[in-house]
């Protein structure tokens, strides 16, 4: 799973645009000063015992966190878990409930190599909030008072994330009332959203604009309110919540047999980045690793999935300036994208391929041929249409560019990960920082613009699409890849050695670990997390799509920006409602 | 401008010539599961075990009224709990179920999805006034409700030049005013509840009503969430059910002409 497993084998350079490539990460970080911190490293898919985590004191776990973010490092991860083992509880006040947070920095050793830096400390009931004197942990503290009860004093808008009541049957963080139901569930006895005013500006020729939660075409429900002076918006406040399926407590409480179909199911367009995600923290925690010629198809299989989806954003942004032509070539070339996948695994989304162990199907000779020869015919119409969209028709230029522009700044202060923080300069690209699979092989240039407007979205999702055609076809002509052992799915053979009468508590899992695994989805750092109790059962799973940070992204680029251009700047993040709302 | 054309001329004419001719889709795709109903029981009893979804049905765990009106097909997939992952063809390595290329499985009737390898014929089980109604012109309006938009994905690309719904006089609408029939995915979250409801309040009578997944239908992937419905079913009445995670293009486009023309 790490790098230096797969060090043996020899780094493909593979031929790309290179228009971009003053090193943006070295400006970035021209400053040296290198922090220390009581938080300890960790790596990417490795489990590790929850025991060499640091358990701080909560006063230490907030300073050192501050300190992190304050000396650029970001948030990865930042949740609450219930453990109420004796040892857990020996430091501090011995609540139930801890919290754990993770970062990402390159600022700690001098060679800049991107390290991960993780620790838990007890959570009191209240807090002085970290966001009050930090930015980046504003949807955190939310999220943790929403699932936890746990209240950030201080915060600057405590304001629910995906209304539903917390676990522990605390008073609601937010003042809503909440019931249990037959099955002694709790929910909340109002609608979404609840006793919440949303965000409101007053004045003459003041108005609002409120769409949602179900909009005009076939998309996924969320609430957005405009404060509009004329057409021009003064802000765009977000609603989301409404996909709210519980998956993160669902996955606790389901056999371990369901765990991969509902992973899959976290977000559709992003299946095989979740399932890939899931299995290598499954194998980190089962010590099984997987074959080279796995990696590759979970590779390839990573790469259509953003191939598909970014030619379906960039036909999506050319049908919002009316430019009809590319729309509809996009939207039959990100089918014949999706089809490729269908081939390998016999689902458009690569439901059914990713499993712990390895991939469910190999890719033969037959196949890797079939690929190739669609993938290249593709590649040269793909190619005339991303030209066609961005380089020879001005009008098109002229409503991209300028459009919806968040500074880098901003973006910086937002945490904004994937596309949308390389269209503001932000390069970090997970398969460059932390890479799984097959990529510590591949060499993925850096691509990050600097306008932070549509075009530049635009530009980093057409730059991709061609650099992942070079990818997959780099990958299939290396003729390993022919022989691809096809595993069976880890649960299916270790299940049946068992053969436990109960396999409801069936877990394979080590007992009391810890692991992180980070993969780039198509629209920047997706993470998820086990924590795993003495028994082995899951304590808690997080998963952190990368929507969760860029909706402010966008809610920011709608600043001073005219109404009517909100379609446009909503598609250039096409950001997810699932993915976020789990 | 004349770059416009060219690009025009590379894309040539896509458009699938589906139902006037058949379109065989690849050696793996997963459509309309087969039983061997004389399977050894250990496979059988493997391959319930494995399923994730809890979706095969034996005198094992099923209501003992359920195979009384056929009592030769004892074994059976629940269509609207099958996520279609192909697991119990792989534990049982093709000898108990295996699926098919057949994507045209949609059904009219709940009872029908539970299915031993065939299912009733669509067009002449749907409701036939419909077709008079609708046959020619079908509005619909699409409620995502709580899914993993991968259901959304596959309806919407009925609008692309290779499906091009709208030559069959089929097509999603903005508002539900406009709408003869609603088409909801999603397992029914909490949070949708409301607004899904309000939405059918809100289209003209008479209205039809479609399930597409197994999240619509049972809750898919999320049952047994709090947080979510056990199928649209238990909501509002449902006219015509579409299996699948997602339902693949073409199952959604058989489902509506079978439904709703009169002759395909």
């Amino acid at each position: 799973m790490t790098s230096s497993q797969s060090s043996s084998i020899e780094t493909h350079k593979i031929p790309m645009q290179t228009e971009n490539r003053k090193n943006i990460e070295q400006t970035e970080h021209s400053e040296t000063r290198l922090i220390q911190t009581q938080f300890s490293e960790v790596t990417n898919g490795v489990a590790i015992s929850r025991r060499d985590l640091p358990h701080l004191t909560f006063d230490d776990f907030r300073e050192n966190a501050l300190k992190l973010v304050r000396n650029n490092a970001k948030v990865v991860h930042f949740f609450g878990y219930e453990d109420d083992s004796k040892e857990s509880s020996q430091n501090g006040n011995g609540g139930k409930i801890k919290l754990l947070a993770l970062f990402r920095t390159n600022r700690v050793y001098r060679d800049r190599r991107y390290t991960l830096f993780a620790a838990t400390c007890n959570a009191p009931d209240a807090y002085p909030s970290l966001t009050s004197e930090c930015e980046p942990f504003h949807l955190f503290e939310r999220e943790i008072a929403e699932q936890f009860g746990i209240v950030p004093d201080g915060h600057p808008w405590l304001k629910m994330v995906r209304y539903h009541p917390n676990s522990q049957g605390k008073p609601d963080a937010f003042g809503n009332d909440y019931s249990k139901d037959n099955d002694r569930n709790y929910y909340y006895t109002q609608d979404i959203p609840g006793n919440y005013p949303y965000y409101s500006v007053e004045g003459k020729e003041i108005h609002d604009v409120a769409v949602g939660p179900v909009h005009a075409g076939v998309i996924e429900p969320g609430h957005f309110r405009f404060n509009c002076i004329g057409e021009r918006v003064l802000h765009l406040e977000i609603q989301l919540g409404y996909q709210h399926r519980g998956i993160e407590n669902l996955i606790i409480n389901a056999p371990f047999k369901r765990l991969p179909v509902i992973v899959e199911g976290i977000a559709g367009d992003t299946t095989v980045a979740n399932a890939v995600s899931f299995a290598q923290a499954v194998e980190a925690l089962t010590k099984i690793n997987i074959s080279d010629d796995a990696k590759k198809i979970r590779t390839i299989a990573l790469e259509l999935e953003r191939l598909a989806n970014h030619v379906g954003d960039l036909g999506a942004l050319s049908g919002d300036v009316a430019f009809l032509p590319p729309a509809n070539y996009c939207g039959r070339m990100r089918g014949d994208f999706l089809n490729m996948t269908l081939l390998i695994c016999g689902n458009r989304f690569g439901k059914g391929l990713v499993r712990p162990g390895g991939v469910r199907f190999a890719i033969d000779s037959a196949l890797c041929d079939e690929i190739m020869r669609r993938i290249t015919e593709l590649e040269i119409q793909v190619a005339n249409v991303i030209d066609l969209l961005l380089i020879t028709t001005p009008s098109v230029r002229d409503r991209f560019e300028d459009c919806g522009t968040v500074s880098r700044s901003d973006a910086h202060e937002l945490g904004l990960v994937g596309t949308a923080g390389r269209a503001c300069g932000l390069s970090y690209d997970a398969r460059r920082a932390f890479p799984t699979e097959y990529y510590p092989n591949i060499d993925i240039p850096e691509n990050a613009k600097s306008r932070g407007d549509v075009y530049a979205r635009a530009k980093i999702r057409a730059e991709e699409v061609m650099q992942s055609i070079a990818i997959v076809k780099m990958l299939l002509s290396d003729s390993l890849i022919e022989i691809a052992p096809v595993e069976l799915s880890f649960i299916e053979t270790n299940f049946y050695e068992k053969d436990s009468k109960d396999y409801a508590d069936f877990t394979p899992l080590a007992p009391d670990s810890f692991v992180v695994t980070i993969n780039e989805a198509w629209r920047g750092e997706l993470s998820h997390c086990i924590l795993t109790d003495q028994t082995g059962k899951i304590l808690r799973y997080k998963i952190k799509d990368p929507s969760f940070h860029n909706w402010s992204g966008l809610a920011m680029s709608l600043r001073d920006t005219g109404i009517s251009d909100f379609p446009l700047n909503n598609k250039s993040y096409n950001l997810s409602y699932c993915g976020f709302d789990l | 401008m004349l770059d416009t054309l060219k690009n025009r001329i590379e894309q040539g004419y896509r458009t699938s010539k589906y139902p006037k001719q058949t379109i065989s889709l690849p050696e793996r795709y997963r459509g309309l599961p087969t039983i061997n109903q004389y399977a050894d029981a250990d496979i059988v009893a493997k391959c319930v075990k494995a399923c994730p979804q809890n979706a095969i049905i034996t005198d094992s765990n099923a209501d003992p009224n359920l195979f009384k009106a056929n009592e030769s097909s004892r074994k059976m997939v629940d269509m609207g709990r099958c996520v279609f992952c192909g697991t119990c063809e792989r534990v049982s390595n093709g000898k108990f179920i295996t699926f098919t290329q057949d994507f045209g499985y949609s059904v009219a009737e709940k009872a029908h999805l539970l299915t031993s390898g065939t299912v009733p014929d669509l067009a002449k089980h749907s409701k036939q006034h419909f077709k008079k109604l609708f046959g020619r012109s079908l509005q619909l309006r699409q409620v995502s409700a709580g899914g993993c938009n991968a259901c959304e994905a596959d309806l919407n690309v009925l609008a692309t030049p290779f499906f091009d719904l709208a030559r069959f006089g089929i097509n999603f609408v903005a508002s539900p005013r406009h709408a003869d029939g609603l088409v909801v995915t999603g397992p029914i979250s909490r949070n949708m509840r409301t607004a899904l409801l309000q939405t059918y309040e809100a289209l003209p009578a008479p209205k039809v009503v479609i399930a597409v997944g197994s999240c619509a239908i049972t809750g898919g992937p999320f049952r047994e969430s709090p947080e979510v419905s056990d199928g649209l079913d238990s909501i509002l009445p449902v006219d015509l059910y579409i299996p699948g995670c997602p339902s693949h293009p073409l199952t959604n486009l058989h489902a509506l002409l079978s439904f709703f023309k009169d002759r395909i």
